[in-house]
């Protein structure tokens, strides 16, 4: 879907781990990481991807920022290539879109100093001289809220949301336009996570950035994301505005999700046994792969494969899903 | 468990002592370096010693015995002075054996570096070329070396530093592959760094002292090498004076004059040792794996000193647990840190206790002292009372705590791949923990697995009896972990963030399980965690840890409606929930104070919003609010149903 608005277009991308031939010909098992997932992200807003481990969020997420190419399809970053604009000169990519790690200790080494670690992006991105990067040095970590005497301290000194303000530091040194976050504050305590959700907040709307917000946890995805997309098995079940999704799911998926999440006073709604394998990745199956754990599906699910436009309210909320649950009108209680 | 570790892993780095004085701290290291440094010292001031000549012969004086007249260690069948011999053969030594370790670290680490980096094609490449090394023996490819170079003590050199290459590029590899994969070196490539420059001025530094380990315990090999090509007259030519050269020498005058080839072999001997003992000493100080406490071996049971004279108020009866005043410490360096200092805890029969707070807060510890599973050194618990049923576990004897270790109180932990044994079958694990508590035979013992396989609701039992840790989903590692726990008819179970590596649908099924067989089997569960969602889903009563200590006590449905503590306030404000996107996040400023270096007065004061003189002086009592709820704060909550303002 070719959008002149849109910052990054994802245009029917899959990602293959493995596959190809062997030494003598013969087939390799591939796994599909990703398989024709189309969405764009737009300037401006936050879109949130959830999905559970091993669904291709993060592999998603690598593909967007370069350090993945994807095999089949593309990815556009206003308009340009961006596996191919990451082979010709990785910089300039890197200078436009720029990434946050989820473990913000194992993503700085702990050999350099802070101040080593944010001048890199400063000298081999943007070429500063000395005075002009100690000028951004300064700007950047009264930005993050960190105090200017950190700059000479090594990573492991700092607790884990010290560290994460320095990861998206690093990230913000380089002025980019989009930042993807891959799960930032799953691995911090919780009273920190709202600290640097609220940070993250701040400079969102200081800096004029774009989110890609990567995350395992709903409720903090429905907290920052004005679009949020659902991802299972590769693939996407379900996207749309953040509040239509959360009051109204389209896929079931989405809902099994939603009900599993443990809500300060509400009883847990999951059943005790359910199956809640995926699909073998090296014989997925021919239909819809949620379809095993769907209280909805028939014959139809298990042998044709929804297309999103399937379970669509409208044009912004679009649902792989044959017999999507029904529209309540109202939001959910609870 | 693994908060408190970080905490106590980075005390440790932050006062642990210099690693050369950690180094000489081992005497056996020390010994090492003294006896190498006055080897060394000898060998470099040779010229300068009142040494005579080393190749001057003196058929007069040929064989003459240590001790004699001017030839201390006495003379060889040339008459030349052994002494002065060895004295120069040293220097040798030492110069081809760390040449050589220098020109086999330089190209192994340059190959190990580049093929674990770049991967693929590359490593396949580089490292069959190293395979192809490693299929020769090595003193065979020495010798071949030598055979197309020419016999001399540089093509000796040459040699052993080649057949040594693939020792390092191997380890380096090793090392190279896991940090190529790390986030750092993705983030080094996104702040526009080339490969080589990442290679460089990344990768190197932390492969730097697996460099330096892998140097120091290889210097001894190569002199020892070098010597045996000497000995078999490839390497140093006569006269030149060389250990290895004259060993071989002696051995022509072996029974008659033993003294000969006796002199030299000392010499090696000591150099080699010496060099050994420093090796090792250097690779405790800078191995990574060795520096985070695999040497000190912990013992059995944490170790229990409990204060003379400290009472406890008497066992409640009727509680499954009953722990009062529990205090752990750690020792780390000249640092104590109190992550346990005071607490009480009390569970019912089949009832479910949630234990609720941020890492470092001592929630783990606290589950890990009931036991005796927090590790000694560097734990130990020092002060307060447990109490299983009645029985005092503090005063228990070893084999009884082994006796209820898996039986009457089991663990479920966090992460469920690290707990299983990734080489036996799920099945041999159930069976295992049931054999070690019940006097039954194998079979029954697996008629009763899968049973329990049943009970956590494993499709297919029988079948899955058989299966690898690794071949089962995070989920259902946990329901076999479960299941293990269950095994012994467990009266308590410490089941210590068992959802938090799972996936939230799987979260979900896992809590309602357990829910459910806590009344089945009559358990009672002490279930530790950081989220009040987990928490609402099974809990009935909460006990909110902070800094090491309970701050607020109450049922399930008392704490989160209206909390009486500000920090069990802003923790409940500080989540997002699902349905409340609007909700400004609450956050809470600053950091937990660290455990050794706590406040006077309220732990949390530092960090709440209302704050007054007095909680920062004296002790603050865990004070009864009624309806069995307790909080540790002078200005509780309760009866204020007006919420913060940063709220509204």
């Amino acid at each position: 879907m070719p959008d002149a608005t849109a910052l990054i277009e994802i245009d029917a991308v899959e990602r293959v781990f493995g596959g190809g031939r062997t030494l003598f010909g013969g087939h390799k098992p591939g796994v599909h990481a990703i398989q024709q997932v189309s969405l764009e992200v737009r300037p401006g807003e936050t879109l949130g991807i959830v999905g559970e481990s091993g669904c291709g969020k993060s592999t998603l997420a690598r593909m967007l920022v370069g350090l993945d190419k994807p095999t089949g399809g593309a990815i556009r970053f206003k308009g340009e290539n961006v596996a191919d604009a990451a082979r010709k000169d990785f910089g300039t990519l890197a200078r436009r879109v720029q990434y946050v790690f989820q473990d913000p200790v194992s993503s700085l080494n702990p050999r350099k100093t802070i101040r080593a670690i944010l001048e890199a992006p400063l000298v081999h991105l943007l070429g500063l001289g000395r005075s002009e990067r100690r000028e951004r040095l300064a700007e950047l970590m009264d930005a993050v809220n960190l105090r200017p005497e950190f700059l000479e301290r090594y990573p492991h000194e700092f607790s884990g949301g010290q560290a994460q303000r320095i990861g998206i530091a690093r990230a913000l040194a380089a002025s980019p336009e989009l930042i993807v976050l891959d799960e930032p504050v799953s691995a911090l305590d919780v009273s920190v996570q709202a600290q640097v959700l609220n940070l993250l907040d701040d400079l969102k709307a200081r800096f004029g950035l774009t989110y890609v917000f990567i995350s395992h946890d709903l409720s903090v995805v429905e907290s920052v994301s004005d679009r949020v997309a659902v991802m299972y098995f590769g693939r996407l079940a379900e996207i749309g505005p953040s509040k239509a999704i959360f009051a109204d799911p389209r896929h079931h998926y989405t809902r099994l999700l939603l009900d599993s999440v443990p809500v300060p006073g509400r009883p847990v709604l999951a059943p005790e046994d359910g199956n809640a394998e995926l699909p073998d990745p090296y014989d997925p199956p021919p239909g819809c792969a949620f379809a095993a754990r769907c209280p909805a599906a028939d014959d139809l699910c298990r042998s044709k494969r929804p297309s999103l436009e399937e379970g669509a309210v409208d044009k912004e909320h679009l649902a792989a899903c044959f017999h999507p649950p029904l529209l309540t009108g109202e939001k959910r209680a609870g | 468990m693994s908060a408190t570790i970080e905490t106590a892993k980075s005390a440790r780095r932050s006062c642990r002592p210099d690693a050369i004085r950690l180094m000489l701290n081992n005497r056996l290291a020390t010994a090492g370096l003294v006896i190498l440094a006055f080897m060394t010292a000898l060998a470099l001031l040779a010229p300068l010693l009142p040494l005579a000549a080393p190749d001057a012969t003196a058929p007069a004086q040929r064989l003459l015995r240590p001790f004699a007249e001017g030839h201390l260690l006495g003379t060889d069948a040339l008459g030349r002075d052994i002494l002065s011999r060895i004295v120069w053969g040293l220097r040798v030594s030492l110069a081809v054996g760390i040449s050589a370790t220098l020109i086999a670290a330089f190209f192994g680490s340059l190959i190990g570096l580049v093929a674990g980096y770049a991967g693929g094609r590359t490593d396949t490449l580089l490292m069959r070329g190293i395979d192809m090394l490693m299929a020769f023996p090595y003193i065979l490819l020495a010798l071949a070396i030598v055979a197309v170079l020419g016999p001399g003590l540089i093509n000796a050199l040459y040699a052993i530093a080649a057949v040594n290459i693939p020792f390092f590029a191997r380890n380096i590899r090793g090392v190279t592959l896991g940090l190529a994969r790390r986030e750092f070196v993705d983030a080094a490539r996104l702040s526009g760094k080339s490969h080589t420059r990442i290679l460089t001025s990344e990768i190197l530094p932390n492969v730097m002292p697996v460099i330096v380990v892998t140097m120091s315990t290889t210097v001894g090999w190569m002199i020892l090498e070098t010597a045996g090509l000497s000995f078999l007259g490839l390497g140093a030519q006569p006269p030149q004076a060389d250990l290895g050269s004259m060993l071989g020498d002696g051995r022509r005058v072996l029974f008659n004059a033993p003294h000969v080839a006796l002199m030299p072999g000392i010499a090696i001997f000591l150099l080699v040792m010496s060099i050994n003992l420093l090796g090792d000493g250097i690779r405790d100080v800078l191995d990574p794996r060795l520096k985070s406490g695999a040497l000190t071996r912990p013992v059995a049971r944490t170790a229990i000193e409990l204060p003379a004279g400290e009472t406890h108020a008497d066992p409640v009866p009727g509680a499954v647990l009953d722990v009062a005043g529990l205090k752990t410490q750690f020792q780390i360096g000249s640092k104590t840190l109190h992550a346990v200092g005071g607490v009480d805890l009390l569970l019912g029969e089949t009832e479910c206790l949630g234990l609720v707070g941020e890492s470092g807060s001592g929630k783990s510890v606290t589950a890990m002292s009931i036991m005796g599973l927090v590790p000694t050194p560097p734990g130990r618990i020092a002060g307060g009372a447990i109490r299983l049923k009645g029985e005092d576990l503090l005063a228990a004897s070893d084999a009884r705590i082994r006796q209820l270790r898996g039986g009457a109180v089991s663990h479920v932990f966090q992460d469920p791949l690290s707990t299983l044994h990734p080489l036996f079958t799920v099945g041999d694990q159930i069976i295992e923990a049931i054999r070690a508590h019940q006097p039954v035979g194998h079979a029954q013992a697996r008629e009763r697995a899968k049973a329990l396989l049943a009970l956590v609701r494993i499709p297919n039992p029988e079948q899955r009896l058989d299966a690898w840790p690794h071949e089962l989903s995070g989920g259902m590692r946990q329901r076999v972990c479960i299941a293990m726990a269950l095994a012994n008819d467990a009266e308590l179970l410490i089941a210590d963030e068992p959802t938090t590596a799972l996936d939230v649908t799987v979260q979900a099924q896992i809590l309602a399980l357990m829910n459910k067989l806590r009344h089945e089997k009559q358990a009672s569960i002490l279930f530790i965690t950081h989220d009040f969602g987990v928490v609402s889903a099974l809990c009935d009563r909460v006990a909110v840890m902070y800094a090491g200590r309970i701050v607020e006590t109450g049922t399930t449905e008392q704490v989160l409606e209206s909390p009486a503590h500000p920090y069990t306030r802003k923790l409940i404000d500080c989540v997002p929930v699902l349905g409340e996107p609007e909700r400004r996040l609450d956050a809470i400023e600053g950091l937990p104070p660290s455990v050794d270096d706590l406040p006077e007065g309220c732990a949390f004061a530092p960090r709440c919003p209302r704050v007054q003189p007095e909680c920062r002086r004296g002790e603050i009592a865990l004070d009864p609010l009624g309806d069995g709820r307790a909080a540790r704060c002078l200005f509780p909550l309760v009866n204020d149903t007006e919420r913060p303002a940063t709220d509204a």
